[in-house]
């Protein structure tokens, strides 16, 4: 009587993988397959995320970098002086972006299903 | 001496339910002072004792229990037929629900941790579905569903193993029960 029984310990996993599919589910998010890249309001790349990369992308303050790996992406430096997007780290669910205003140079991941209709800047 | 002037035949079983309901009527007016950062992420302090009356009186006495308990509870905090007394009701009517059907769990297998925790996921569930069909049928409540459901897992369990103390801890607690005759 005073331990746990077999039944209960089903119960309490059953009950566990339910909170554990109900987060995933709930704030799983759907991941980002491809990054868009734009300068001075224009798209001037769309890469996909499948594979390592990193680009430079000119700006008028200097050079941004950026760095893609499979399934993430982030800028990795920047000549802005805030340094905000940098610190944005890698940026993963699709609608996430990153943008470095004061070198125009902005950074989004796009999914298969996208978060918002349109994002304004 | 006041002598009482109402006669109404009233057994030892319906003061057992009575002191049994108060008990939970406590539990859930002392509950209600608790801070919570989420509203309707409670302990359900008082489904203690509705685990304890359906494991020793049986499901009829812990639905008188706990119905007591929601119309009281619903008197003592005010909130007597406004939502959350009705939320408080649908959560308690699921939640025996499932009791009548979950005391029918081999008890060689499931103890009353099992009870417990398909309670807590029965009353929250009947508070949401509320919640989604009548109080705010457009509010998207998905994002809060893990927080309410790792809320009834772990109150659950907290709850259940405090009715396995309860359960197994010797007599002297019970000597309350049958003191009480008939006048």
């Amino acid at each position: 009587m005073t331990s746990l029984r077999a039944g209960d310990l089903g119960v309490l996993l059953a009950g566990g993988s339910l909170v554990v599919a109900l987060t995933v589910w709930a704030w799983g998010g759907s991941r980002g397959d491809t990054v868009v890249i734009r300068a001075a309001g224009k798209v001037i790349k769309t890469v996909s995320l499948a594979q390592a990369r990193t680009l430079a992308v000119d700006g008028p303050l200097g050079t941004t970098h950026i760095e893609i790996e499979p399934g993430r992406a982030r800028i990795a430096r920047d000549p802005s002086p805030r340094q905000l997007c940098v610190k944005q780290g890698w940026l993963t669910q699709s609608g996430q972006a990153a943008l470095c205003l004061p070198n125009q140079v902005s950074l989004e991941i796009r999914g298969r299903t996208t978060a918002y209709d349109t994002l304004g800047y | 001496m006041t002598h009482s002037v109402i006669d109404l035949p009233v057994h030892a079983d319906d003061r057992r339910i009575a002191r049994l309901a108060a008990l939970a009527i406590g539990l859930t007016l002392a509950e209600a002072a608790l801070p919570s950062p989420v509203p309707g992420v409670k302990p359900g302090l008082a489904n203690i004792v509705i685990l304890l009356v359906l494991l020793q009186y049986g499901w009829r006495a812990a639905a008188w229990v706990s119905g007591l308990r929601v119309l009281a509870g619903g008197l003592l905090l005010g909130s007597l037929f406004a939502p959350g007394f009705w939320l408080s009701a649908s959560g308690a009517c699921v939640s025996l629900s499932v009791l009548a059907l979950a005391r029918y769990l081999p008890s060689r297998h499931f103890g009353p941790v099992s009870l417990s925790v398909l309670a807590a996921f029965g009353h929250i569930g009947g508070q949401l579905a509320l919640v989604g069909v009548w109080l705010l049928p457009a509010a998207s409540l998905i994002k809060l569903l893990p927080v309410f459901a790792a809320a009834a897992l772990v109150f659950g369990t907290v709850n259940g193993l405090i009715v396995m103390r309860m359960l197994a801890a010797p007599v002297p607690d019970r000597r309350q029960s049958s003191s009480c005759s008939l006048p």
